[in-house]
């Protein structure tokens, strides 16, 4: 008596909203890739000449890079929510009997990106 | 609400309430591929789709092949594809589909016997597989005269959640990883295994890490997450497994750093 | 006993995962369009330049770009292997740990240069 299989396509996380939403999660990381290269370009260029950095500063400036900049967060805010959201999962911490609720370290991990980010303004930005 | 009624002057008559059930139909015998076969089944507002299931077995086909028995969310036996989702029969309410037509399908991933019946060997081989049971370190193994080992209430809470689960296989299911790949150990099994590490009785973490770590084990999931999100008893498999990456990661580091610190 | 490589590839993924998440929203605001615009007033080059060369800073900077080049590594090769290139795993991995790799020693490179 034979069993049946039901075969499983490529294309799987297409079938459902969730499915799809963890396959477009998991690609924000080709975008921080793209920073990471985007950063090393930027970084070369600040520790060459002034000519260098304003060239590269000022091309910051075209419609190309304000688009890919904008893209680029969008999928990056993307991969940042739905991590700092999984943080409590990974992160269970017991007092006592009482499990310390989710919001709590989700809200103390939110925190710490809210003063990481003024942080880092203030290093680069100064003021 | 489905109705099969009609509109006169603006005013809804109903004639008749039915939904209609679309089940996947395998019969090895004389079939070599599944086909669907509809059933028109009246709707009642506290039925749910076990409700409807039976009720095509009672009075329309007494063919249908498939799991039930506590009706009520306990035992695990129901889990079905409702509309592509995972779910207990038994906790599917027909009102929760508005649009009337209910595709009801196999639990995924699983071979398929008959009709809505799977074979569950590989998931109960891998519950076997992670040694459920409280394992004690050599010597020191209480004797029954010494009596239970005992545990507080902050104890029981680190391990309680992973206690519930009701081996229902839903989770395995949601998880296109185990759909695409069978060897993976799957949520269920690995809850599990936490279950029994986290239990403060328990001394076996190390034991079990030879399958809870393996290539097959925690390390083929990507966290998709949908393995809790269609658990009915609030297990929470894909914390259980990401957690087990953590300490499994810290394991690993001490192993390697401090390797005299090594034990059996 | 455990897997060879998988943990030490996992925990690579998730620092740079929470280093990217971290840092990489307000670095794209800033140099997307904070400073081609000069909204936080004029920074200097020579401000930026000093930063960049200080010791400390590009110790900073390698860790921020090396470890989310692992995190991306990670996450593409799952990504692929589950979109049904599971056939090609072994080439994938080698593709993904190895850019990961270049742009670790490229980022050393130009920040050893500076």
């Amino acid at each position: 008596m034979s069993t049946y299989r039901k075969p499983v396509s490529n294309t799987w996380w297409l079938e459902r909203k969730p499915y799809f939403f963890f396959v477009i999660r998991e690609f924000t990381s080709l975008f921080v890739a793209g920073y990471c290269l985007f950063l090393l370009v930027f970084i070369a260029k600040a520790g060459d000449s002034q000519d260098a950095y304003t060239t590269l500063v000022f091309s910051l400036k075209s419609p190309i890079s304000i688009v890919l900049h904008l893209i680029s967060f969008i999928f990056i805010l993307y991969h940042a929510i739905t991590w700092f959201n999984l943080t409590p999962k990974i992160m269970v911490l017991h007092l006592g009997e009482e499990r310390i609720p989710n919001i709590l370290i989700a809200g103390g991990v939110y925190l710490g990106w809210g003063i990481v980010s003024l942080i880092i303004s203030w290093l680069i930005l100064g003021g | 609400m489905a109705t099969g009624g009609t509109y006169l002057w603006k005013r809804r008559v109903s004639v008749s309430e039915t939904v209609e059930l679309e089940i996947f139909r395998y019969c090895p015998e004389k079939d070599t591929t599944p086909l669907f076969k509809s059933y028109e089944v009246p709707f009642r507002e506290d039925w749910v789709v076990l409700d409807a299931i039976n009720y095509i077995k009672d009075e329309i086909d007494g063919t249908l092949s498939y799991r039930w028995s506590c009706r009520m969310g306990v035992c695990g036996s129901c889990g079905m594809m409702v509309n592509g989702v995972p779910k207990l029969a038994c906790a599917a309410f027909l009102k929760d589909y508005p649009s009337g037509k209910i595709r009801v399908e196999p639990l995924q991933g699983f071979p398929v016997e008959r009709d809505l019946i799977f074979e569950m060997d590989d998931f109960m081989n891998k519950l076997t597989e992670v040694k459920p049971y409280i394992l004690r370190k050599e010597g020191e193994e209480k004797p029954i005269e010494e009596g239970e080992y005992l545990q507080s209430p902050a104890e029981l809470a680190h391990y309680k959640q992973y206690t519930l689960c009701i081996n229902c296989m839903l989770c395995y299911a949601a998880c296109p990883i185990y759909a695409l790949d069978s060897s993976f150990l799957g949520p269920a099994a690995i809850a599990l295994a936490q279950r029994y590490n986290l239990d403060s009785r328990d001394q076996g973490r190390n034991q079990r890490q030879e399958v809870i770590a393996s290539h097959e084990g925690i390390w083929e999931c990507t966290f998709v997450g949908e393995c809790s999100v269609v658990c009915p008893k609030n297990v929470d498999p894909a914390a259980a497994i990401q957690r087990a990456k953590v300490s499994s990661t810290l394991d690993w580091f001490k192993e390697k750093i401090i390797p005299w610190s090594k034990e059996k | 006993m455990v897997k060879s490589n998988e943990p030490v590839l996992w925990l690579l993924f998730s620092a740079g995962g929470m280093i990217s998440a971290m840092v990489f929203p307000i670095l794209l605001i800033i140099t997307g369009i904070i400073l081609p615009f000069d909204l936080a007033g004029e920074v200097t080059f020579e401000r930026i330049h000093n930063a960049v060369k200080n010791p400390v800073v590009k110790l900073v900077l390698f860790f921020v770009i090396s470890l989310p080049f692992f995190h991306w590594a990670h996450r593409f090769r799952f990504t692929l292997v589950d979109i049904g290139l599971k056939p090609v795993s072994f080439l994938i991995s080698l593709l993904c740990y190895g850019s990961a790799i270049t742009g670790t020693l490229v980022a050393a490179f130009i920040l050893w240069r500076i």
